[in-house]
């Protein structure tokens, strides 16, 4: 009895340790941003400030960078979502002679370092003559976010029984009629939590955007080209922050989201 | 009455594997007709091809007369009970079952209405608010069935509708059907590779085998008088009986099936035999027995006394239970 009442609490500790361990250094992000020292990262902070806010507002390159990562990321996702929809729809539909290779294929991307991935890219856009601008920063993006919406539509497709578009057509509905009423409906909850891992992953995508950009920045790699600069440094931390805050609440969004629609979709064996 | 159903030389062909091949048959409004058979026989593909969801290699079908090769499944008068029921999970029972009202432009409160009649008909009333996952088996094809039938089709087909529930709750569903059927009035297809289940509840059966139509007839028919050594065989475990010995027991030197329930013991006449096995039921005995050599089974009463295994018994039946067949195939 002894025994079993002490480990439940030892565990409790090195739960919270991890934990602590995991988020600590986030807080301490936040806290930065609202330092007096702007040269070095001082512990503790001689002084707070909230003047960071609106030098951060007021430099037009971070709204140049944030810009150029919306963009970059929203066309990845809906290049994605149509590319991985459809590609899963394939798949997990029809056989067809390759179609395990295409399915590796697809994924392949993902499992490969982005560096490789990001020298292939180049050296491709090098030989087709392509200048680098946003949209080669765009299908280098595709090429990872493709299969995050792949995998996620992949699942639900093979979760769902395949006769509910017969039963569908059976019941009077045509193609479009049945791709409104059943099939998106069915397997939107888990485009929702794809597109915005895409999404995400797009937005703070360091490695393959160094190889496929020419003379423009994202957000990250804004803050990388910052980092090493003396002055004003909090500023990084603010927009650290603030683009925390802003992909936290989706993702938490994302997240019931799917977790409601896979009671739905679980439900229907 | 009219007809329903008419396929004329129908064909569906997998690239070499023949799923039907040359199909005929003829199904009368208002019937209720099973297509029975073994699995991979081509009788779900013969459903499939009236749904729509196929389209003949060869062959012509008629709808009501009206020529059904390319008229996508939404354009049909038909609706389906799948083996899996397809309930759309992600809608309730009442927006299931309204879903055909749905798309085709009924203003809701009625379709509602009429989808809460559909319910009602499958004795379901009061469950519409329900998702499909939270219903049994037995509820889940209730809903199919009353989703199918809100659109007032002219044919409903049925694919193994019973297969997934357990023994009780098949027989009951059984009886419903029959009774939908009756108080319906429309055509019912009905595929199924349950012998007992076709017997019972059909008008007509039609058998398959190896993407052919073997016979088509009345249970009474089929059971009493099987075409073929695999119709005696596969309706009710018949003995199947070769033609030396056929003609030996002094009937034409043709294949022939005898019933088991047909052969009694008897002290005099018939034939010498030697029990091999007997294994009572409770309502009947079966029994094994050796005739020169040829293993025959068959049905007694419960009442009669069991024979002992080794014993020597004699068994016999009345000419006309024996039944010519036109092949030994």
């Amino acid at each position: 009895m002894h025994s079993d009442q002490r480990a439940p609490i030892a565990l409790k500790i090195a739960a919270g340790a991890g934990l602590l361990f995991l988020h600590l250094p986030i807080l301490l992000i936040f806290v930065y941003a609202f330092t007096t020292e702007e040269r070095s990262y001082q512990w503790p902070p001689p002084g707070l400030t909230t003047k960071w806010l609106a030098v951060t507002w007021n430099r037009p390159d971070i709204w140049e960078a944030l810009a150029l990562s919306v963009k970059v990321a929203s066309i990845s996702t809906l290049i994605a979502l149509l590319l991985g929809t459809l590609c899963a729809a394939a798949v997990s539909r029809s056989k067809f002679f390759g179609r395990e290779a295409i399915s590796l294929m697809v994924i392949l991307p993902i499992a490969l370092p982005g560096i490789v991935t990001g020298i292939a890219l180049r050296s491709a856009f090098n030989l087709a003559d392509i200048p680098f601008s946003t949209w080669t920063i765009i299908l280098g993006h595709a090429t990872f976010c493709v299969v995050v919406v792949y995998n996620n539509a992949v699942a639900r497709f093979r979760r769902s029984s395949a006769s509910l578009i017969e039963a569908s057509m059976d019941l009077g509905a045509d193609g479009f009629q049945t791709l409104r009423y059943v099939v998106l409906p069915n397997i939107a909850t888990a485009l929702l939590a794809g597109g915005m891992l895409a999404f995400a992953l797009s937005f703070d995508e360091v490695i393959v955007t160094t190889f496929t950009a020419g003379q423009q920045q994202t957000l990250p790699i804004w803050m990388l080209e910052e980092l090493v600069r003396p002055r004003q440094r909090p500023v990084t931390n603010v927009v650290a922050m603030v683009v925390v805050l802003v992909t936290f609440l989706p993702i938490l969004g994302a997240f019931y989201l799917t977790r409601d629609g896979d009671q739905i979709a679980g439900s229907g064996k | 009455m009219s007809t329903a159903l008419q396929f004329a030389g129908v064909s569906r062909h997998y690239g070499a594997v023949k799923a039907l091949d040359q199909v005929d048959l003829e199904v009368k409004e208002g019937e209720f007709f099973a297509m029975l058979g073994p699995s991979g026989s081509g009788k779900t593909t013969c459903l499939r091809l009236v749904a729509g969801f196929e389209q003949p290699t060869a062959g012509h079908i008629e709808i009501f007369g009206e020529t059904a090769e390319g008229v996508p499944p939404f354009r049909r008068n038909v609706n389906t009970v799948f083996q899996d029921y397809a309930l759309f999970p992600h809608l309730n029972v009442l927006d299931n079952v309204a879903y055909g009202l749905m798309i085709r432009g009924v203003e809701k409160s009625e379709r509602y209405r009429s989808a809460e009649q559909a319910l009602e008909l499958v004795a379901l009333s009061g469950l519409g608010k329900r998702r499909a996952g939270e219903l049994s088996g037995g509820q889940r094809q209730r809903v199919a069935l009353a989703r199918a039938l809100v659109n007032k089709p002219r044919v409903l087909l049925l694919d193994e509708p019973l297969g997934a529930l357990d023994l009780k709750l098949r027989e009951q569903m059984q009886e419903e059907l029959k009774n939908l059927h009756r108080q319906l009035g429309i055509t019912f297809i009905f595929v199924t590779h349950d012998q007992n289940e076709a017997l019972s509840m059909a008008d007509r059966v039609a058998l398959f085998k190896d993407g052919r139509v073997v016979q088509v007839g009345t249970p009474q028919e089929i059971y009493r008088q099987p075409n073929s050594r695999f119709v005696a065989d596969f309706v009710g475990s018949s003995n199947v009986l070769p033609p030396d010995f056929v003609a030996a027991v002094g009937g034409a030197s043709r294949w022939a099936s005898l019933r088991p329930e047909s052969i009694y013991l008897t002290r005099e006449g018939g034939h010498a035999a030697s029990v091999v096995a007997a294994s009572f039921l409770g309502g009947s005995t079966r029994l094994a027995v050796d005739v020169s050599g040829l293993r025959i089974n068959l049905m007694l009463p419960s009442a009669a006394e069991i024979p002992a295994v080794g014993e020597s018994v004699r068994i016999d039946w009345k000419p006309a239970d024996m039944h010519l067949m036109e092949s030994g195939a």
